[in-house]
């Protein structure tokens, strides 16, 4: 059993129960940041994994955006409040649009990737944006989520919320892994290094990307539906570019080593601008700018380097002392 | 056999490090939490969080000036030096200890709960934007914590979204009350608005107010009609295909919810073209640009400032204080946006003095219902069960003193709060396209 799970999952699944631990520990304001973290972290996942085909979409929170909505339209239009129902919502939604969005998308590398795709979550913007019926820039509410008929109410719905949130995260983020680990991740990885070879040695490059452009989306959207259920609300601006650059600059700044780095890095970054709001509420930007810097010149592979680097420096140590050992 | 100790120990090294992290994580935050929750033992103190747009596109023409305001009122009431009948220190009694939140945040829900459950807030006053308002009732309601909405305009909030509030107040008009006095205004100086026509932003804010006043215009003068309604992007800065639009239409009377920097190009590139010539134009917060336009503010220019703030406020001892002490402090004038934060400060200030105490139960109690005057005028909250405020309003028209060289308002009118708001359970929409039923209009 153990022998088909790597480390990242095994972590994954210890962090599971601890996750859930954590909100009856830790005081409510935090456990709503982690929350909420989660739903804006598996978007950041949806991002780097498409940077492990040297992809950078510009353009996440479309499918951030397309979950939120659906959920939300299903919500207001239908009263449909049933979490999964939502979810599978948010995913079919996302799955369509990127199926045909995918043929265009897979066609471009580089910045024409990253422009494209903002393109195409900037028209969604202006859209929700000019639509009176959903609110336009004020967007609108969504109501308490129930489980299959079940409809908790105040402490018992934030804490169930809260739990299936993580459930579902960490599912996702090991589902991901997988993929990575699996072909099409080892693919991504010779795309990034040399696509024309991947394509002579007799597999399709376009359809590798297609496919982890969907998982993005698919992922993002979920992200989308969790993070619109435990805020209630949704507006145009989570397709906003504001909110996809976000995105791309918690991938960056966490690193992409690692599936737990996203979900880590947007939780962080999330407490250092808690504080860099508190300790100064007009000049916070200055504060969370600087770290970011400071992160990116000392640790250009991300915050993850931090768990990997001293990981190396054992293992040298190791290896250091092994011959020392024979002789 | 060499491998398998060397793989157990990275295993071990892995579980080491992200418990340690987590252990790390756990510790920081709560040692963090421990700091100031113990602060606030020696001198009477409430809590206030103030949440308003500090940086982005809304911080210069709202927030900041918003900030300003706060910064202002409370020194002024801790100090007790706000004339009277606000001249006693504190409110109920109590010092005022500002927590400043940015409103430009993706995490508004989450970051209102870090005030109410870190902080410990015993208030939060602040939200500019509706969209913020939106998702902060409910929030509000959930969390039971006295929640004063200062700025934000939408009707929806006490329509649709909280029916039945018992924490969450707005001590500024929705607004509804803006355009539909904007109509009235055009309507009693005898303006003709047979054909008018819209030029505002295309997202929530222009959208609701070109639907109120259109709405509006055709209950007060039947048999009107829309020439054109224009919607450009929001911060677009070049209206040169719009204002064609315009002058092709050949309206009497052209609407705009426009504000800041996007009021003063079209201020400006229109009038070049003879937009403001050619047709009666209406600013529903035109004021906030008159004193720095000066000059280029075409004459016969109708201005509205969202409730009777700025220049429409009326004479009175509070007013004249308050636009001293903010020029004399930041060197501009006060716009509306610090108009109403000081209307909540002091409608806070006068509930709290009036239970004498700041325990919410008994803030709330006093406030429901409540009437005080701004440094704008009375306020009374009379709708949504006492939670919802409702103002009198005025509109002006634009004249330049040449020899003064001083942007003036002349031919003010004002109205009744009763007016133009609508009266107690009626939807805003519904009671103009109603035909105003229930309006008390002198």
């Amino acid at each position: 059993m153990t022998k088909s799970l790597d480390r990242t999952e095994l972590g994954l699944i210890i962090a599971l129960p601890i996750l859930i631990c954590i909100a009856f520990v830790l005081p409510k304001w935090i456990v709503n940041y982690v929350q909420v973290s989660m739903g804006t972290g598996l978007v950041a996942l949806g991002v780097m994994i498409q940077m492990r085909a040297g992809l950078v979409s510009f353009g996440q929170g479309l499918y951030f955006c397309v979950g939120g909505y659906a959920a939300g339209m299903m919500a207001k239009f239908l009263g449909v409040s049933d979490l999964f129902v939502l979810l599978a919502i948010g995913i079919l939604a996302a799955f369509v649009l990127s199926t045909i969005l995918g043929f265009l998308l897979r066609r471009y590398r580089e910045i024409f990737y990253a422009m494209l795709s903002l393109a195409v979550s900037m028209i969604l913007f202006g859209l929700l944006s000019s639509t009176e019926e959903l609110g336009s820039t004020d967007g609108f509410n969504l109501p308490t989520a129930t489980y299959l008929g079940w409809a908790p109410e105040g402490e018992t719905a934030r804490l169930t919320l809260y739990t299936i949130t993580c459930i579902v995260v960490i599912g996702c983020a090991i589902a991901l892994n997988r993929f990575l680990k699996g072909p099409i991740g080892y693919i991504n990885e010779a795309i990034r290094e040399n696509e024309l070879r991947v394509e002579y040695l007799g597999t399709s490059a376009h359809k590798a990307v297609h496919i982890t452009y969907i998982l993005a989306a698919v992922v993002s959207a979920i992200g989308g539906v969790l993070w619109a259920l435990a805020l209630g609300h949704v507006d145009p601006e989570m397709t906003n570019w504001t909110t996809s650059g976000q995105f791309v600059f918690v991938s960056i700044l966490s690193g992409i080593g690692n599936i737990a780095a996203p979900l880590l890095g947007t939780f962080i970054l999330e407490i250092v601008r808690v504080y860099a709001v508190e300790f100064s509420p007009n000049t916070w930007q200055m504060i969370l700018g600087t770290v970011m810097l400071l992160i990116i010149i000392f640790l250009p592979k991300g915050l993850w380097s931090l768990l990997t680097r001293k990981k190396k420096t054992k293992q040298e140590k190791l290896a250091a002392s092994a011959p020392a050992a024979g002789e | 056999m060499r491998k398998s100790p060397r793989t157990g120990a990275k295993m071990d090294a892995i579980f080491k490090n992200t418990t340690s992290l987590f252990a790390a994580a756990a510790i920081g935050i709560m040692g963090t939490l421990a700091l100031p929750t113990d602060a606030n033992a020696e001198d009477k103190k409430v809590k206030v969080g103030f949440v308003t747009f500090l940086s982005g596109g809304a911080a210069g023409p709202f927030g900041v000036p918003a900030r300003n305001a706060a910064e202002l009122m409370i020194q002024s009431i801790n100090a007790g030096s706000i004339p009277a009948p606000y001249n006693t220190a504190g409110v109920g009694g109590a010092m005022i200890d500002p927590i400043f939140v940015d409103e430009n945040s993706k995490q508004k829900n989450a970051d209102y709960l870090k005030l109410v459950e870190k902080d410990g807030v015993d208030m939060v006053v602040g939200y500019i934007s509706s969209g913020s308002c939106k998702a902060i009732a409910p929030e509000a309601e959930k969390a039971q914590k006295l929640t004063i909405l200062f700025d934000c305009g939408t009707p929806q909030i006490f329509e649709e979204i909280v029916t039945d509030p018992k924490y969450t107040f707005r001590t500024g008009g929705h607004a509804t009350m803006d355009n539909v006095a904007a109509a009235r205004y055009l309507a009693q100086t005898g303006a003709s608005a047979q054909n008018v026509a819209g030029i505002n932003q295309n997202y929530a804010w222009g959208q609701d107010s070109w639907r109120d006043f259109s709405a509006s215009i055709a209950q007060i003068n039947k048999g009107s009609a829309v020439a054109t309604e224009q919607f450009p992007k929001i911060y677009a800065g070049q209206y040169g295909a719009e204002i064609s639009a315009l002058l092709t239409s050949k309206p009497d009377v052209v609407h705009s919810s426009f504000w800041g920097g996007d009021m003063e190009a079209f201020i400006i590139q229109g009038s070049a073209r003879g937009v403001f010539e050619r047709s009666k134009v209406v600013l529903t917060t035109g004021e906030t640009a008159m004193h720095r336009l000066g000059a280029q503010m075409p004459d016969g220019t109708i201005l509205g400032a969202r409730g009777p703030h700025g220049d429409l406020a009326p004479e009175s001892a509070l007013n004249t204080w308050f636009r001293k002490a903010y020029f004399d402090r930041f060197g501009t004038l006060p716009t509306y946006p610090s108009y109403k934060m000081a209307q909540a400060l002091l409608g806070v200030k006068t509930a709290a003095d009036k239970a004498g105490s700041t325990d919410q139960d008994a803030v709330i109690g006093a406030l429901k219902g409540l009437e005080w005057e701004g440094p704008s005028g009375k306020v009374s909250m009379a709708l949504a069960n006492g939670h919802q405020a409702i103002q009198d309003t005025a509109y002006g028209t634009y004249k330049y003193d040449k020899d003064a060289g001083k942007a003036t308002l002349v031919d003010v009118v004002r109205f009744k709060a009763e007016c133009v708001n609508p009266p107690a359970g009626v939807n805003s929409i519904d009671w103009i396209n109603g035909g105003f039923q229930g309006a008390s209009c002198e």
